[in-house]
């Protein structure tokens, strides 16, 4: 690796007017933190851009943290030289050489300081003409080329850039406010929980248990898709709901084809409840218009009725399909395909109502109570703060 | 006791022997069974899967745990042959292999597979040029030790890699067993879809192996069963030797710089010990050799009459390859390189590990000399 530097830019957020400070300081806390394994670096918030000089880490890791950060749209890596011609063709044929696969390549200069004698259109022929001339097989191709080498002369020094990484895009975790997500065990809740990080929300989870008929397992199986979610964004918090009595109650109260509807209604309720306290000023779900019975408009009309919050559905419009390549794109989805009974899947009844309505849902409430129960449940709620991957390690004697 | 037979097994690491119990009495639950205790055995499966991923610098997808080099090579050869025979019949590997690859290649082509076995030069190293010529559009799988486990040559996997990262049909498994911590490989992004590593060889528990398989490779599984390791590699898995081997395997890594360092100033103290004993010929080559490893005859002298000699001193090298010293002809590997079997009759193989101190070596070249010295006299 001949660079010495990454840059990361930063995209959308350099749209956000007054407030583009606070969201870069949001984006350089969390590269800071992501990077702490990484003791060498030196990290450097600029105007425009991240500066991290590599100082001899691993830059291929660092790119990979990188990587996973929102709202960085871009990493480029690059090296600096000294202002004057010399050092800029010297570094030019330094970064060709480094990137031997490119055979097409495009210099694109530009002058920070007007001082610098030589204008950006002339560096442009000067260094291309010397890189012809001294890399072999190699063209000039201004439309599309492999490499493109911008230099930006700067008022102390030159950067040149080379290789280009796509970032993750999206904004800064925790610029937008923070979201209760309901996270079941399967496939569509955390890629929910990722897309709302990915815009900049806070997100906590809540998950419903039904111990003793839902297992250790089935837990353990929620605090792995959470810390997938927080690996996106800073620390995530996850609330336990203990839900079983709540489940007897409905099951011995309410008929068969109305229970989830209800089910739905209580957790909605408990959930509302939890958000007050942590703040959040959403719910989110991951429904998907029709996919199962709960997820039909009428389904969604009769349980939203229960809270006043937001309730986000970022899936609403995706096919299951869709949804599970992001699964496996963000690796949650061999975590949500273990086999293990959730609180949604006990005592599901055989032919759910696929259209219940409001009036329905409200008289077979009236056959248990209630609010008690919810009461009981976010009274008994046990919240877990997952923390980054390497802190906690329970078999660390033993590895 | 002076231990220089660290080719053929390593001693392991108490630590790891502690972890060994310690799993075995504690976490003895089936990690697939579905109740809280085989949970636990699971999680501490996947931490071990985790930890072991990051010191490899893969993905933790990418590692299958094995009971050992034999089955790592084994289904990394047959595995990948099987699995793409459909693109064609052709194998690419090298005569020096060890006798779990070469025989993996000989059951292949009696199953109508053509292997092509490149030639070693009197460094014991195939040529980039020799295997460029093998290389043909219907290779699908090139299989190629890293560290000679005879003579501790290195073999040009890194430049082949390079080039096969350009060939998607083409597998690319490395036997890595003797260079593991001993000569640096990196694994991701180099063109390396397989590579196999045993737990014994760097002081973990026998009986344990990962094979690194890179994402997006299949393998026809050698054994059918309930689909354990990714189906790779079905059977209930051995956990506490896995936990066993993540440990030392941690130990390793954390000493590797340091280690190899101390490896190299051994090697040379030796070398020069070496030369001042008559008749002595060093089969290793000088530059270009892993730094653990002295293959080394001494005129006149039977290998296995020396190996006794100095065991009376207590102190422990081999002959060839531990597991093809069974057979008592010459090394096939000092024969592949051009020794004149007489000489490769002779050949010992001195093998060390970290622990091994300057003293010990110093001990073991005055035994050396002495012995060669009586012998000699006996002998002629």
């Amino acid at each position: 690796m001949i660079y010495d530097y990454l840059v990361i830019r930063f995209g959308e957020i350099t749209l956000k007017g007054k407030n583009k400070m606070n969201f870069v300081q949001k984006l350089e806390n969390d590269v800071v933190e992501k990077l702490r394994r990484f003791p060498q670096l030196a990290i450097k918030r600029h105007f425009d851009d991240i500066e991290i000089q590599l100082n001899g880490e691993n830059a291929d890791q660092v790119i990979a943290v990188l990587k996973q950060i929102f709202g960085i749209q871009n990493i480029s890596s690059a090296i600096k030289v000294e202002n004057n011609l010399d050092a800029m063709r010297s570094g030019a044929i330094r970064i060709m050489r480094a990137e031997n696969g490119a055979r097409t390549f495009k210099i694109a200069a530009r002058r920070k300081d007007k001082r610098f004698p030589i204008h950006g259109s002339e560096l442009n022929q000067e260094l291309g003409a010397y890189v012809l001339k001294n890399c072999e097989g190699i063209s000039v191709d201004v439309h599309d080329p492999d490499i493109t080498l911008r230099v930006e002369v700067g008022y102390h020094e030159t950067r040149i850039y080379g290789h280009e990484y796509e970032g993750a895009g999206g904004l800064p975790v925790g610029s937008s406010g923070k979201v209760l997500l309901m996270l079941s065990g399967g496939i569509d809740s955390p890629v929910a929980g990722y897309l709302l990080a990915k815009r900049g929300a806070t997100v906590e989870a809540i998950h419903f248990q039904s111990p003793p008929y839902t297992s250790d397992r089935a837990k353990q199986k929620v605090i792995d898709l959470t810390k997938k979610i927080q690996s996106f964004g800073g620390t995530v918090k996850l609330h336990l709901v203990p839900f079983t009595k709540a489940q007897l109650a409905i099951r011995d109260a309410v008929p068969e084809d109305y229970r989830i509807t209800i089910m739905r209604r209580l957790m909605f309720r408990i959930a509302e409840k939890e958000a007050q306290k942590t703040g959040a000023l959403a719910l989110a779900t991951g429904e998907s218009l029709g996919q199962v019975a709960s997820q039909t408009l009428e389904s969604m009309n009769t349980i939203n009725q229960v809270t006043d919050l937001p309730v986000i559905r970022p899936l609403i419009t995706m096919d299951k399909l869709d949804i599970a390549r992001i699964a496996q794109k963000i690796d949650t989805y061999e975590i949500s395909i273990r086999p293990y009974e959730d609180c949604c899947t006990i005592f599901l009844p055989k032919a759910p109502r696929t259209r219940p309505d409001r009036l329905h849902a409200e008289r077979f409430e009236h056959f248990f109570d209630v609010d008690a129960l919810t009461e009981e449940a976010v009274n008994g709620i046990e919240t877990l703060t997952i923390k980054s991957e390497d802190s906690e390690d329970v078999f660390s004697d033993l590895l | 006791m002076i231990y220089l037979d660290n080719s053929a097994t390593t001693k392991p690491y108490t630590e790891a022997m502690d972890t060994y119990r310690t799993v075995s009495e504690q976490f003895f639950a089936n990690p697939s069974s579905i109740h809280a205790l085989g949970g636990k055995s699971e999680s501490l499966l996947s931490k071990s899967r985790e930890q072991a991923a990051r010191l490899l610098k893969v993905d933790a997808k990418e590692i299958v745990f094995t009971s050992g080099g034999t089955e790592g090579n084994n289904l990394a050869i047959k595995g990948a042959a099987l699995a793409y025979r459909g693109r064609g019949c052709h194998l690419i590997t090298t005569a020096v292999e060890h006798a779990s690859s070469l025989n993996a290649f000989r059951q292949l082509e009696k199953m109508g597979f053509e292997v092509t076995y490149l030639p070693v030069d009197r460094e014991c190293r195939i040529s980039v040029e020799d295997f460029m010529k093998a290389y043909r559009k219907d290779t699908i799988l090139v299989s190629i030790m890293h560290v000679n486990n005879e003579v501790g040559t290195i073999q040009p996997v890194k430049e082949i890699g390079e080039f096969l990262k350009t060939k998607p049909t083409t597998v690319f498994h490395v036997d890595h067993v003797q260079g593991f911590a001993k000569v640096p490989l990196q694994l991701n992004n180099s063109g390396i879809d397989l590579c196999t590593i045993s737990g014994h060889k760097f002081h973990g528990p026998k009986g344990t192996g990962i094979l690194y398989v890179r994402q997006g490779t299949v393998l026809a599984p050698l054994f059918s069963g309930g689909g354990q390791e990714d189906a790779m590699r079905s059977g209930t898995e051995n956990l506490p030797g896995i936990c066993g081997m993540v440990r030392a395997l941690r130990m390793t890594a954390e000493h590797e710089e340091a280690g190899i360092r101390h490896l190299s100033d051994l090697q040379q103290q030796l070398r020069a010990g070496l030369s001042n004993i008559e008749n002595a010929v060093i089969h290793t080559p000088l530059s270009g050799s892993a730094p653990h490893i002295v293959n080394v005859s001494f005129g006149g002298i039977k290998s296995e009459v020396l190996v006794h000699a100095l065991e009376e001193n207590e102190i422990y090298v081999s002959t060839k390859s531990a597991c093809s010293s069974k057979d008592t002809g010459a090394s096939g590997v000092l024969l592949a390189m051009g020794v004149p079997e007489g000489e490769a009759r002779q050949a010992i193989r001195i093998s060390t590990a970290f622990e091994n101190t300057n003293e010990e070596i110093a001990a073991s070249l005055s035994s050396l000399a002495e012995n060669v010295k009586q012998l000699k006299m006996v002998m002629r």
